[in-house]
């Protein structure tokens, strides 16, 4: 019991973490927030995923990745694939030259349906899809580069320039990829309207289930010995090498599961949004998300979390008074906290954060009763 | 790939060479240990001490000649395949990981949940804990498995990777300079150390403390620009001419 409970949640503040987020996004959040402003939480959320994939990659992997909007591009489109097909059913469809594609197709002179989009048909495909395509991608990304031993910044380089080519990719091919526009006019899901209310907040709910599920799958990662050794890599990579690892496999696996946990969150915008474009593929999403993750703390899995949320509250409400100045602003904010903060939120919670739990000290002797009950084996040297 | 014979030897380097650029930093090298054996290379700086260690736990290729260990071709196998074979090595430079524990740093280096899966998987039991702990009574960091290894003293880090390698229960322990920025006492308690695990294994030892090397040494290989210029028992070593006039003599 013990061992489940210190695998998934860390010690105890990290159980009081986690509980604290979820009471946040699962309680606080849908009651004080109108419809619109729950959707817009449930949008900056989506970001979250790949955030917190960074915090594994980059925080404990040492391996930064440019290009996780890529990954977050894979997963949202190939959702917002099923949603289009559904959406151009011949009936939808019926003044078109050529009724059953996708709009943009049919403007773009294409007259029959490309190989590629057809399992796109299938719902169980499309969530296979968006699992496995950016998993699989990543792999092959992952094995050219951490076989070869190519890391640090080269690797940065070329996660950026490989998301690079897919937005020019995207956009080259409008007929059969919606272009600069992206797949739009997304509407139905099985025929039920996902731009209902009721669907909108069930897709909230549903999003901050898979995210806290995700911080929990991660967490085993970094409390198990796979993530000891991600910190003794970061450090001694030698070392680790000459102890008997093969650590080009370790980085594949994690770089691999980040891309995993961002695919989740682009078929959730996409579900959530009701669109996806190339805008959230290119240079630009994926150095914002590795600012969500430096801001909210790139060795913490929550901070990550909070991180995005004030980042994408910032953006929302500066964009709409001073929108030209919010760039610079975001610029600066990262630049201080790389070089005053560099553990962001979470660090600036463990050095000060006491002062304010110990005004609020029967949370902490609640849990302390709740893991007396539930460990009563003290367990060494699982801590993290 | 390359015609040599089996042997009794626990390492058997027949005819190494490797050349950067042309310059042979070792030079058709033949070199052969025991079972049970403390050998100690010594010589001047540059003389291809620590690109031999290098050669033989996978971190240079060599550029021809064979390193048998146990009978097993070592020149084609990848670093971690190597270690998985029985070979650990220790740096120059202590070489762990500063920001774990001493226990985690023995942990990481247990011999069981090396891959990915297995990892993930690893389970700290008893069986662990005991094999860390007797390690760790071995090393002299009992008292210090949940320090962050990186306010130990220097000999102690120095001590840690030893035991790192250690737990890894290897027949061919390679140590560079194991007792450089020791204290006198420090130096000591190693050269002890040295003598009990050489037992059941063998130990390749580089250093330049002459002291230490005639407490702790077996034999002795005199290197010289990549090749050998004297070996044998210390004693018959340092009363060599060209030893003296090359390494010992200034």
């Amino acid at each position: 019991m013990s061992f489940v409970y210190e695998k998934l949640f860390g010690d105890k503040k990290g159980l009081i973490g986690f509980c604290i987020l979820a009471a946040l996004i699962l309680v606080v959040f849908p009651v004080m927030l109108d419809s619109f402003r729950l959707n817009l939480v449930g949008k900056y959320l989506t970001y979250a995923f790949a955030a917190v994939s960074l915090v594994l990659l980059w925080g404990y992997g040492g391996t930064l990745s440019l290009g996780q909007g890529i990954f977050f591009g894979i997963g949202g489109y190939a959702m917002a694939m099923f949603l289009k097909l559904e959406a151009s059913s011949p009936e939808n469809t019926a003044i078109q030259s050529t009724p059953g594609i996708p709009d943009f197709m049919d403007w773009n002179q294409i007259t029959e349906l490309p190989l590629f989009w057809m399992p796109f048909h299938s719902f169980t495909f499309t969530l296979f899809a968006v699992l496995v395509v950016p998993t699989i991608f990543a792999y092959i990304i992952g094995a050219a580069m951490f076989k070869r031993r190519v890391g640090g910044v080269y690797f940065a380089i070329i996660t950026q320039v490989v998301s690079v080519i897919l937005t020019v990719l995207i956009v080259g091919q409008q007929g059969l990829t919606g272009g600069i526009n992206g797949i739009t006019d997304l509407r139905t899901l099985n025929g039920w309207d996902i731009t209902s209310d009721s669907a909108k907040n069930l897709f909230y709910f549903i999003n901050c289930f898979l995210l806290l599920a995700v911080i929990i799958a991660s967490r085993f990662i970094l409390t198990s010995k796979f993530g000891r050794l991600l910190l003794a890599m970061r450090d001694k990579e030698d070392r680790v090498r000459f102890s008997g690892y093969d650590v080009a496999n370790f980085k594949i696996f994690i770089f691999s599961f980040a891309a995993m946990i961002s695919a989740i969150g682009g078929a959730m915008f996409t579900l959530q949004v009701g669109f996806m474009s190339p805008s959230f593929v290119g240079i630009v999403p994926s150095i914002e998300m590795v600012i969500f993750a430096a801001i909210g703390g790139r060795m913490s899995l929550i901070g990550a979390v909070y991180g995005t949320l004030l980042i994408n509250f910032g953006k929302t409400a500066f964009s709409e008074s001073f929108p030209e100045l919010w760039l610079f602003l975001m610029g600066g904010l990262f630049i201080a906290v790389v070089m005053f903060f560099p553990n962001g939120l979470a660090g600036l919670w463990e050095d000060y954060g006491h002062h304010i739990t110990k005004r609020f000290g029967f949370i902490n002797k609640f849990f302390d009763k709740s893991k007396n009950t539930a460990d009563s084996v003290e367990l060494e040297g699982a801590n993290s | 790939m390359n015609m040599s014979t089996n042997t009794d030897f626990t390492l058997a380097i027949e005819d190494l060479t490797v050349s950067f650029d042309g310059f042979k930093a070792v030079d058709s090298l033949n070199f052969y240990l025991d079972r049970n054996e403390l050998h100690v290379v010594i010589g001047p700086n540059g003389a291809g001490k620590t690109t031999v260690l290098d050669l033989i736990c996978g971190k240079t290729k060599s550029t021809s000649g064979s390193i048998k260990f146990l009978n097993k071709e070592l020149t084609n196998l990848s670093e971690h395949e190597i270690v998985r074979a029985g070979v650990g090595r220790k740096f120059q430079t202590p070489s762990i990981y500063e920001n774990l524990s001493v226990m985690e740093n023995l942990e990481i280096s247990y011999p069981k949940g090396r891959g990915v899966f297995g990892s993930l998987m690893f389970k700290h039991d008893a069986v662990v804990r005991d094999k860390i702990m007797e390690v760790a009574k071995q090393i002299m960091l009992e008292k210090f498995l949940h320090t962050e290894a990186g306010l130990l003293s220097h000999g102690q880090k120095q001590w840690l990777e030893i035991g790192m390698l250690l737990i890894q229960d290897p027949q061919l322990l390679m140590l560079d300079e194991p007792v450089a920025g020791m204290s006198v006492k420090e130096r000591e308690q190693t050269a002890e150390l040295l003598n009990k695990i050489s037992a059941g294994r063998s130990v390749l030892v580089i250093e330049h403390d002459m002291e230490f090397v005639a407490r702790i040494a077996h034999k002795v290989t005199v290197l010289h620009q990549g090749k050998i210029l004297a070996a044998g028992e210390m004693k018959d070593v340092q009363k060599d001419p060209k030893v003296i006039e090359v390494y010992l003599g200034h």
